[in-house]
């Protein structure tokens, strides 16, 4: 760990001011913190925001949809009754990410930025990360590599995207309001807030220096009650996804799929809206055959490396659970 | 007579554990230490060209780094308990493995020592490393006759040819490491040219040995202390090479040291189970008699290093078989030396035989239990020994009744509950009684209470209470008034506390003294005075409820037996040698080499600890998770001294069992030969929700021929049989037999690698190209690149 100055920001001007291309907001520091020990990362500044949850920690909901504040708390979100009533899948997603002492500190903002499990990447006694050392090359192409991303990769990354609430929302169209170190704000549908790898892995979101998540927008639609998130992991609690899938479905009396929403988690470079399964359903009696047919429509680009051969069929099977599952909910 | 040993006791030092007053190594005040920072290779072979320490040494209150080229004349390595020579560290350039220590950085905060880490540069010259068996550039031997035998009993091949059935099976496990939630640390202080280690150890004594030979020093000037020990599971059990740096590095700067080595140095500066590979072949008849047995393992280990656990030495005692034939290969490659980790032999070997036994049963349509009791040995096929008390079938049949066994529908992939597939297997475990010399000082006061003192080791299974509980029952007293002295070379000689033989020592070395302590009251009450004792005869009072008592009745306050001899204490000090240990067994102890006899090398009997492990496995139809609803062991393990301890004992083994099935993996680069999951975030144990119901069940049994107090050691045979009990019960659920651990999600979910035809095939082996590797090296040019890794 480097030495680093601290600054604790009382209000969001003051926070936008000590920003910069040197410094890293402080929420939950629970993704921060470890890569700063691990060296890493290595913030010249911290700028403690987490006076600002006042302004930007509440979670309301309406008609018109579900509001997060950025620093809201990840346990506070999955408590919430409104979002187990009208938004399992995000519920789900909260309560099987990380553990209860996790979710208490890490803001709902700073999870839907956490950074990578690549072990390579995490560890800077390895050279090649065209992550951390841009143009060094990707020791994990070629290396251990049965957690990482078997779509949304390049020639240049396979990390994955560790976790589980983005890939809820990225399913069910939310959005992230920012605000810009100018004062301005705009809003980022989530889909576009992670960048692909491709040749700059090293540039892992659309935001620029000093933007601040303050809120992650969900529209209402009442058909997200038949929502849910499956989450496969080695272990029953406390472990990544090694692949995950969030689902929506607005089913027709008879059974047909009027409209899907695919996430996949666990699986994926970023958050991955799996615009390809979704297509496949629409019109489709949900069943058996047509949710092979979707997970084989979402993994038609999937790229494997070694030892990670195994992720598309078991992210295939974790879409066809996940889906008959959600057509199967009681809403 | 009423006896304290076998009643449930609670620990003596659990409200000090809770309430944090135990005091560990690194807990131990010293004045004014500096803090240590171990810098550690990030190769796995080569040379070390120069260092660039100016930056790092720029560091606010760095004091000095210390590499090989300050003070590499000043240790030598440590001794080896098994396997000869071994890597050596700061001594030269040499870097033989990944997170080899090749400097300490020494500074007045930790925050400081571990900055100015980060801000070395070190330069190699780096060569292609050999990762593991299929490398090029590995080195194959067969392991020699010595610490570990092969057997050829009868003719095995012949008997192989001429079996009615046969099995011939390749199994694998993986490189695992211990990681007790205690990290490995030192702390060294000297005093008028008299060294004190403050360090977690298995062996105090053994240590205290191997540093002042490091360092060239009598051991009577090296004191070491480890109070409690926060988990070592074999991890503790001999020297590293960081001590001795720590006592250098000490001596130089004239003030203690300490250093608390971070998690991922704890994968490469202490030891690890390496993985292993084995060949099993079983013939049989087709009533399901065994004729054959061919055990073959395969071992990795260090390039110097022979160290290797040779687990059929276990497996060829098992079950009754005319014809064994046993072999141990060891591959040496650019890794560090491994070391023991709970059962070391067991766990890896015992899971390919007692999958092969269960592959056996199924071609030939029996019952895996029923196979087992028609190959009950009733003496060491090996040896020819009758065992000292065998109760393998009782634990089976005692168990597979409380477990629900007769439930099973032996078929395959038979059973389900919903979406789950439900599998249930079983196993055998064996462990053998091993027991060590010792010494221990019992003080015995007129007031009731006594103090014991034994350089022993609670390295978190009791053994405070243990010996506590021994000295009470011998003494006629509370646990509860005996007070015990552990964990310092300034106490009597005790040994390692490994091999689940310390309860074992521990308590006969007690009980002994003990007895000297009886023996000089009742001797004194007998015929020194008028007292109401006065004529009988000694040999027949015991010591029971705070008063010496003669058969009949006739008792006299201790208080008065005591205080005839001394107002003060009655002291008393015994060294038990086993029968069948060397004569020189005490001086072995006192040289630091632990003096163990072990079951299998005793010429009177076979000593053994038995048990059956069960085990329900569910597995998701579609997503293949594996979880474990249920598991249950009987064991059979001589007389039990503590049952709440012994249950926490058996349930631990029993976790870490389904931790090593289904978890637990050192991911190896085979590029670079470096561990990758060098952390608890990544290198996975089970968590609470993954483990369900654990029942044990203890048996009684009461053999004094494994030793007088009839102790067999319980702290290993937990884990023997579950790696195979889950295999089998995996296998049971899905008709997949999966031959290599652990057994994940993957090698389940493909139809086509049901037959799991190359036992290895999990990991696609990657022979290193250099170019490959060159890829991966650090530039000695990289300005980016620094020295360092720490763990949050």
């Amino acid at each position: 760990m480097r030495p680093f100055a601290y600054a604790r920001a009382g209000d969001t001007p003051t926070a936008l001011s000590l920003s910069g291309r040197e410094a890293a907001y402080f929420a939950g520091g629970t993704t921060l913190l470890d890569l700063m020990k691990l060296d890493v990362m290595a913030p010249e500044r911290l700028v403690d925001i987490n006076p600002l949850k006042a302004e930007h920690g509440s979670i309301a909901a309406d008609g018109s949809g579900l509001v997060l504040g950025g620093l809201a708390r990840m346990s506070e979100a999955a408590e919430h009754p409104a979002i187990a009533r009208d938004y399992p899948a995000i519920r789900d997603a909260l309560v099987q990410a990380a553990s209860a002492q996790l979710r208490n500190m890490a803001s709902l903002a700073g999870n839907l930025l956490q950074r990578t499990r690549c072990l390579y990447f995490r560890d800077r006694s390895w050279h090649a990360c065209n992550k951390r050392n841009p143009g060094s090359g990707c020791a994990a192409i070629q290396g251990v590599n049965r957690r990482l991303a078997v779509l949304g990769v390049s020639e240049h990354c396979i990390a994955h995207y560790p976790g589980d609430l983005a890939v809820a929302l990225v399913a069910l169209d939310a959005s992230v309001d920012l605000v810009v170190p100018d004062g301005s704000t705009r809003t980022l549908p989530l889909e576009v807030l992670h960048r692909p790898w491709g040749d700059t892995p090293h540039v892992e979101t659309n935001l620029a220096p000093g933007e601040l998540i303050t809120a992650i927008r969900v529209p209402a639609a009442p058909w997200f009650r038949r929502s849910l998130y499956r989450k496969v992991r080695d272990r029953e609690s406390y472990d990544f996804a090694l692949a995950s899938a969030a689902i929506a479905l607005d089913l027709a009396p008879d059974g047909t799929v009027r409209e899907a929403r695919v996430g996949l988690g666990g699986l994926a470079a970023r958050p991955w809206r799996a615009r390809e399964a979704e297509d496949a359903l629409r019109g489709q009696r949900l069943d058996e055959g047509s949710a092979a047919a979707a997970a084989l429509a979402a993994f038609a680009g999937a790229v494997t490396h070694g030892e990670n051969a195994f992720k598309p069929e078991l992210g295939r099977r974790t879409l066809v659970r996940a889906l008959l599952d959600a057509a199967a909910m009681e809403t | 007579m009423p006896t304290l040993i076998g009643q449930p006791t609670p620990r003596i030092d659990g409200r000090a554990k809770v309430t944090g007053r135990a005091s560990y190594a690194s807990d131990e005040p010293v004045a004014n230490p500096a803090h240590a920072f171990l810098l550690t290779s990030f190769i796995a072979r080569g040379r070390i060209t120069g260092f660039d320490l100016a930056e790092a040494k720029a560091v606010p209150g760095v004091l000095d780094i210390l590499t090989h080229e300050s003070v590499g004349s000043e240790a030598k390595p440590p001794k080896q308990a098994s396997g000869g020579p071994t890597t050596t560290t700061m001594e030269d350039d040499q870097v033989w493995h990944d997170g080899q220590i090749i400097g300490i950085v020494l500074a007045d905060t930790y925050e400081a020592a571990r900055e100015a880490a980060f801000r070395v540069r070190v330069h190699y010259a780096a060569e292609t490393p050999a990762a593991s068996f299929d490398a090029a550039g590995a080195e194959r031997e067969r392991r020699d006759d010595g610490e570990h035998q092969d057997y050829a009993i009868g003719d095995a091949e012949g008997a192989l040819g001429a079996a009615e059935v046969t099995l011939d099976a390749a199994y694998a496990t993986p490189t695992q490491h211990h990681n007790p939630i205690e990290l490995f640390t030192t702390t060294c202080a000297w005093e008028n040219g008299n060294l004190t280690i403050w360090e977690p150890s298995q062996f105090v004594y053994g240590l205290r040995a191997n540093v002042a030979g490091q360092l060239g020093i009598p051991p009577e000037r090296v004191r070491v202390v480890s109070k409690f020990v926060g988990g070592a599971f074999g991890s503790k059990g001999g020297a590293t090479a960081r001590t001795a740096w720590i006592a250098v590095a000490a001596r130089r700067l004239g003030r203690p040291v300490k250093l608390v080595a971070t998690r991922d140095q704890g994968f490469t500066i202490a030891t690890y189970r390496a993985e292993t590979r084995h060949r099993i072949r079983l013939g049989a008849t087709r009533d399901g008699r065994l004729t054959a047995l061919v055990h073959e393992g395969t071992e990795v280990t260090s390039r110097p290093s022979r160290y290797n656990v040779s687990g059929n030495e276990t497996t060829a005692r098992l079950y009754a078989c005319p014809n064994i034939l046993t072999r141990v290969d060891i591959v040496h490659a650019d890794r560090n030396t491994p070391g023991f980790m709970r059962a070391p032999p067991e766990t890896p070997y015992m899971f390919a035989l007692e999958s092969a036994i269960d592959e056996l049963a199924g071609k030939l349509g029996l019952d895996p239990i029923e196979l087992r009791r028609r190959n009950d040995a009733q003496v060491d096929p090996v040896s020819g020994l009758p065992f000292a008390g065998r109760r393998l079938m009782a634990c089976f049949d005692e168990g597979a009744a409380r477990f629900g066994w007769a439930d099973r529908n032996p078929r395959a992939g038979s059973m389900r509950d919903g979406e789950w597939l439900v599998g249930l297997g079983c196993a055998s475990a064996v462990y053998e009684t091993n027991i060590a010399a010792c010494a221990a000082r019992v003080s015995l006061r007129p007031n009731g209470t006594a103090r014991v003192e034994v350089a022993g080791h609670d390295i978190g299974t009791g053994a405070y209470t243990v010996v506590a509980i021994t000295a009470a029952d011998r003494l006629g007293l509370d646990a509860s008034a005996i007070d015990v002295a552990m964990g310092d070379t300034t106490l009597p000689a005790a040994p390692l506390a490994a091999g689940s033989s310390h309860t074992a020592s521990l308590a006969n070395a007690v009980a002994a003294a003990c007895e000297m302590v009886r023996d000089r009251l009742a001797r004194a009450a007998t015929t020194r005075n008028a007292g109401p004792l006065a004529g009988h005869d000694p040999g027949t009072l015991r010591l029971v409820d705070s008063c010496l008592t003669a058969p009949e009745g006739v008792a006299e306050p201790l208080s008065d037996a005591v205080s005839r001899l001394s107002p003060g204490v009655v002291e008393a000090f015994a060294e038990n040698i086993p029968d069948g240990a060397p004569p020189d067994a005490m001086g072995k102890l006192h040289a630091g080499t632990n003096p163990i006899l072990r079951g299998y090398k005793r010429s009177d009997v076979a000593a053994y600890a038995f048990g059956a492990q069960f085990v329900e496995v569910r597995v998701h139809a579609r997503t293949c998770e594996i979880r474990v609803p249920r598991m249950l062991g009987a064991f059979a393990a001589g007389n039990i001294v503590n049952p709440i301890a012994a249950h926490s004992q058996y349930m631990g083994g029993m976790i870490w069992g389904l931790s090593a099935a289904l978890l637990e993996k050192t991911e190896l680069d085979d590029r670079a030969a470096r561990y990758v999951n060098d952390n608890l975030s990544e290198y996975h144990i089970p968590v609470c929700a993954d483990v369900r119901d654990v029942e044990v069940m203890m048996l009684p049994e009461d053999d004094d021929r494994a030793n007088p107090l009839g102790i067999k050691g319980l702290g290993e045979i937990g884990i023997v049989g579950m790696n195979a009990a889950i295999a089998n019960a995996v296998h049971h659920a899905t008709g997949r037999r999966i031959r290599e651990l652990p057994i994940r999600i993957e090698d389940l979910l493909s139809q086509s690698r049901g037959a799991h035809p190359h036992p290895f095939g999990s990991t696609i082996p990657r022979s290193p190209s250099p170019e490959r590797f060159a890829s991966l090296l650090l530039s000695a040019a990289d300005d980016d690149l620094r020295h360092g890794r720490s763990q949050g």
